[in-house]
């Protein structure tokens, strides 16, 4: 059986950031096993640029980005396996993986990260009545046949759900000379960065319909049309705002969903908030030496995060691996206050902090001119004010050891709203 | 001149040309999808029922009795999915636990074996997850769940191999009494043959009155159904119904062959032959209802919803006879539940129908059993090696969800009756049948489907008939 | 006159309050760095974008591209047109030049990815 020190599962931005930090703390005997036939992950698909101005202070496209770090994995003599699948992940650290070259092997590791990412949430999960044709895709299955297969999947267009994808692919099917009929957002807002909105839609005058939903769907082998009607604010359709788009194609961006099969059959305990693992500061799960980053851990809306995150996944595998002692005492619990649905991480070894925490969330809704509080036992130990905060960026707080000190049992993390 | 063509390719269909496939006859199936397993086979619950619901007496208690015996050996013959994980009827009403048994007598008389009606308690011993309101159950150990897909192609791939002619993409537009039978008209050319099958689900009215008087009348009831992510399969082990009313068998929870969970369907009945659309009301329906069998169904890993058309005949039975004002015509009709239960002695019952016609000797050569395509995630690591060294293709795993490789969808693809379209890859692999419902494996059976038919990766569809002969379409010979 | 404008400059976002005399920016808030204010003054007189697409290789696979600066945002889709009429030669490497002065922008177009 091989062993490995670093296991690094998926060679998008996640696995190669981390893969990279681990190698560069001194860890010698790593492999990145990648489902895909290159690296990079969904990266190789997003040829639009917006990527990397955290990370390399410039604007980058996904390839782009993708090739810094897959560069350095090459530099630095990262052994990569392409093509292949880990089947199964066991609490022994133990993989089941298979490829064309190698056929099917159980591997050992010392550490594992879990870089799987993420995948879209499909029409069955929306719940959209109606018939099922040929024309339905997920925006990054689009995306995917444009960008890489050079196919347009069709010439007229409603997207359902305006997360980035679905932006991104509006404006990718209009430059494809399709028409866009409308982008249509079950929300009251959009969940998509507004950068997107003005360049993707604005730009090229498609219409962004909130709080409406699409609630028919016409065309029993081929899409003929969708019908769309306006939501009240419990989301239902509302009778009499009914409106027909003839269309062949139906993109849904209607949400990602971390792709966490294996770390379950690892017995990895995934939080319902992020649907990802919970994690401590040091990006650890449950089980001792798998750590977690990137989408399989929470969606994230910049891969600048991502990447920072996994640099943070693969410095403390590296640690771990040279044998620093499990973390002492009980975690104090991060708990996502008024306005948050989730942080990460979900709990806190103190001691175990070296200079500084992040803590990542989202928030619930729309919020304008408030203040992100962090408080414990009533006393507050971290606020920041802003502008606005918007559920479609992921926010991120770094909190200094020194105010955590007193700290014990939970930490809540909240929003407080402006006074009216 | 066939000496039997069967017209429609669904469980029913391929189950008699199979059994006919045994015995010195030409068949010929013919089918107007690109597909076998394309109408109310398709999209069903999936249940081998033990058959204490029919009407002692009718054709519907006898076939489904005999079917559902037959089942465990076929399907190993066969090589498709079948397991016998046993059936609770919910009783939610100690006033109407007289019904239930009413339905243990009539399957006690049906030869049904080993139903009987349990406590409340005694069901959420057997089903933990049933709700307190359960107040008693009716247990019927000998009911099954199969994968009808795999079981109709099945039937269809062994009638093939056993001679049997299947003509797919072809649609039937007139039928005419002949000299020596009947001629067969379809948009691909006449077919001659001494009796016809009209095995056309809820279409069988429409053939009927091609060459008959006698009134027929096929009603399509629309059942809506929702899928749940495998990881919800574990919820219950056995089929759930509730006490059945005249519509049919009510809102099931049930395990897939494959592990997942289903819910549905609702009974609607409509005009429509085509209508196979989910509605809104449908689905809230088999939300509501499900919740009152079982508790913490997690309607968040619903992966897909969809419809099935049941062909509901006038007479409430299963019409299967030789049509009296034309000879040699043989109904197969009003094939609702329990049809696919009942389809391979359906098959048997044809067949000595046919054998009333036309004498049938037994073929010596008769293949008696099937290979389906590997499983790959069932193999063992070392089997998997095995595989992977000597095609490759096995150890590219193409559908991550349900772990399918690029080796089994070729396989899918070259078979003889061989997908052609993306549905066809996914209900003969189930690549694309997961949680992700083929985001990211489409693209890769897209090529491989547009590869073997020689055409672009936009002609490629997901399901129907290609419009041109493939060589038309890519414009050479 | 004023108009405002969603900065695109990065994925923050800022909302920004553009005075505009006589065609041009005479004051821009809202922005929290130089990117805003830049992005407003050219929004306002002579709107500009990067463009991103593939361009196609003579087997028929698609290469991502982009200009490799700012071009008219009315240009967009000449430039994307311009870009279809290109056969790539491969192997080819991330910032090799594929189209030089894409539709007389005096901008070129060039690869996003290394594909041999």
């Amino acid at each position: 059986m091989r062993e490995f020190e670093l296991v690094i599962i998926g060679g998008g931005p996640a696995g190669m950031a981390a893969a990279v930090a681990a190698r560069k703390q001194g860890i010698g005997n790593i492999v990145i096993f990648e489902r895909g036939d290159e690296l990079g992950g969904i990266l190789n698909q997003c040829i639009h640029n917006g990527f990397g101005l955290h990370t390399f202070k410039e604007e980058l496209t996904g390839p782009e980005y993708a090739e810094r770090y897959s560069d350095q994995v090459k530099e630095l003599g990262i052994p990569v396996e392409l093509g292949t699948m880990v089947l199964d992940l066991n609490a022994d650290k133990e993989l089941s993986i298979i490829s064309r070259t190698r056929g099917a092997e159980t591997v050992k590791a010392k550490a594992v990260i879990l870089a799987m990412g993420c995948r879209e949430r499909p029409r069955g999960a929306l719940g959209i009545a109606g018939f099922r044709p040929q024309g339905i895709y997920t925006a990054g299955t689009a995306q995917k046949l444009v960008n890489c297969e050079g196919v347009v999947p069709g010439k007229e267009v409603v997207i359902l759900g305006s997360g980035d994808i679905g932006l991104i692919m509006a404006r990718r099917m209009t430059l494809e000379g399709a028409k866009v009929k409308a982008v249509v957002e079950l929300m009251p807002y959009s969940s998509g960065l507004k950068r997107n909105i003005v360049q993707c839609l604005d730009d090229y005058g498609i219409p962004l319909m909130l709080s409406h939903t699409v609630v028919d769907i016409k065309g029993k082998e081929k899409l003929e049309g969708v019908t769309v009607a306006a939501v009240d604010e419990k989301n239902t359709p509302i009778p009499g705002t009914e409106e027909y788009f003839p269309c062949d194609t139906l993109l849904l961006s209607c949400g990602l969903i971390p792709e966490n099969e294996l770390s379950k059959t690892a017995g990895v305990e995934l939080s319902p908030l992020t649907n990802g693992p919970s994690v401590d500061e040091s990006l650890e799960t449950n089980i001792e030496g798998v750590f977690a980053c990137g989408n399989v851990l929470h969606v994230h809306d910049l891969v600048d995060f991502v990447s920072e995150e996994a640099n943070r996944a693969g410095e403390n595998a590296a640690e771990y691996i040279k044998g620093k002692p499990a973390s002492p005492g009980v975690p104090v619990e991060v708990k996502p206050g008024f306005g948050v649905r989730y942080t990460v991480p979900s709990k806190l070894y103190i001691e175990s902090v070296n200079d500084s925490v992040h803590i990542r969330f989202r928030v619930t809704g729309v919020f304008k001119g408030a203040a992100i509080a962090v408080t414990s036992g009533g006393e507050e130990i971290f606020r920041k004010r802003g502008r606005i905060f918007v559920p479609s960026e992921m926010q991120d707080i770094v909190i200094k050891k020194d105010k955590l000190a007193d700290v014990s049992g939970t930490i809540e993390v909240k929003v407080e709203e402006a006074a009216k | 001149m066939f000496d039997v063509v069967v017209i429609g390719a669904g469980a029913s269909g391929c189950a008699v040309a199979r059994e006919l496939s045994r015995f010195e006859v030409s068949v010929c199936v013919v089918e107007r999808e690109s597909d076998v397993c394309e109408g109310t086979s398709k999209a069903n619950s999936a249940i081998v029922h033990a058959g204490f619901d029919a009407v002692p007496g009718t054709l519907k208690a006898k076939l489904n009795v005999r079917g559902s015996k037959m089942m465990p050996e076929l399907s190993r013959q066969l090589d498709f999915q079948f397991k016998n994980n046993g059936a609770l009827v919910l009783c939610f009403d100690e006033a109407q636990i007289s019904g239930l048994e009413e339905l243990a007598e009539r399957g006690r008389q049906n030869g049904v074996e080993g139903v009987r009606v349990i406590s409340g308690d005694e069901a959420r011993r057997l089903e933990p997850a049933l709700t307190d309101e359960v107040a008693a159950a009716l247990y019927a150990p000998t009911s099954g769940i199969v994968c009808p897909f795999e079981m109709t192609l099945a039937f269809a791939e062994n009638a093939l191999a056993n001679g049997a002619e299947f003509r797919l993409s072809t649609c039937v537009t007139g039928i005419e009494k002949s000299e020596n039978g009947y001629t067969v008209h379809t948009d691909k050319g006449d077919i001659e043959a001494k009796t016809v099958v009209n095995a056309a689900g809820v279409y069988a009215d429409k053939l009927h009155a091609m060459v008959s008087k006698t009134p027929m009348k096929i009603i399509p009831r629309r059942g809506e159904y929702m899928l749940l992510d495998r990881e919800a399969g574990g919820l219950v082990s056995h089929t759930v119904f509730q006490q059945p009313t005249k519509m049919g068998k009510g809102i099931l929870v049930t395990p897939t062959v494959h592990g997942n969970l289903l819910l549905g369907p609702t009974a609607e009945d409509i005009d429509d032959k085509e209508n196979t659309a989910t509605t809104r009301q449908g689905l809230a329906e088999v939300r509501a209802k499900a919740g009152l069998s079982v508790k913490g169904i997690p309607f968040g890993k619903v992966i897909t919803g969809f419809t099935g058309l049941r062909a509901v005949g006038d007479t409430h039975d299963f019409i299967i006879r030789e049509c009296e004002d034309a000879p040699g015509f043989i109904d197969v009709a009003g094939i609702e539940s329990p049809g696919l239960s009942s389809a391979p002695a359906i098959g048997e019952y044809v067949r000595e129908i046919i054998a009333g016609i036309i004498p049938l000797t037994e073929k010596k050569n008769y293949i008696s059993t099937r290979k389906g395509i590997t499983k790959f995630a069932s193999l063992s690591e070392e089997e998997k090696n095995e595989l992977i060294k000597r095609d490759p293709d096995y150890g590219a795993v193409v559908c991550r969800c349900e772990t399918v490789t690029m080796g089994e969808i070729k396989e899918a693809i070259d078979r003889p009756l061989g997908a052609t379209t993306l549905d066809g890859v996914k209900r003969r692999t189930r690549a694309g049948m997961g949680r992700c419902q083929a985001g990211f494996c489409s693209p890769v059976t897209i090529s491989l489907i547009a590869e073997k038919l020689g055409i672009g990766l936009l002609d490629v569809r997901k399901n129907g008939v290609y419009d041109k002969p493939e060589s038309e379409a890519k414009g050479n010979a | 006159m004023t108009r405002e404008l969603t900065c695109i400059g990065c994925p923050m976002g800022c909302e920004l309050t553009v005075e505009i005399e006589n065609g041009e920016a005479v004051s821009v808030t809202g922005n929290t760095c130089k990117i805003g204010e830049n992005y407003a003054k050219t929004e306002v007189s002579a709107p500009v974008r990067t463009v991103t697409t593939t361009a196609l290789t003579e087997e028929g696979k698609p290469v991502p591209v982009k200009t490799a600066g700012n071009i008219p945002k009315g240009k967009i889709f000449e430039v994307v047109d311009a870009v279809k009429g290109v056969k790539v030669k491969l192997p080819v490497k991330t910032g090799e030049v594929i189209l030089a002065d894409a539709a007389g922008t005096g901008v070129d177009v060039i690869a996003t990815k290394t594909v041999s």
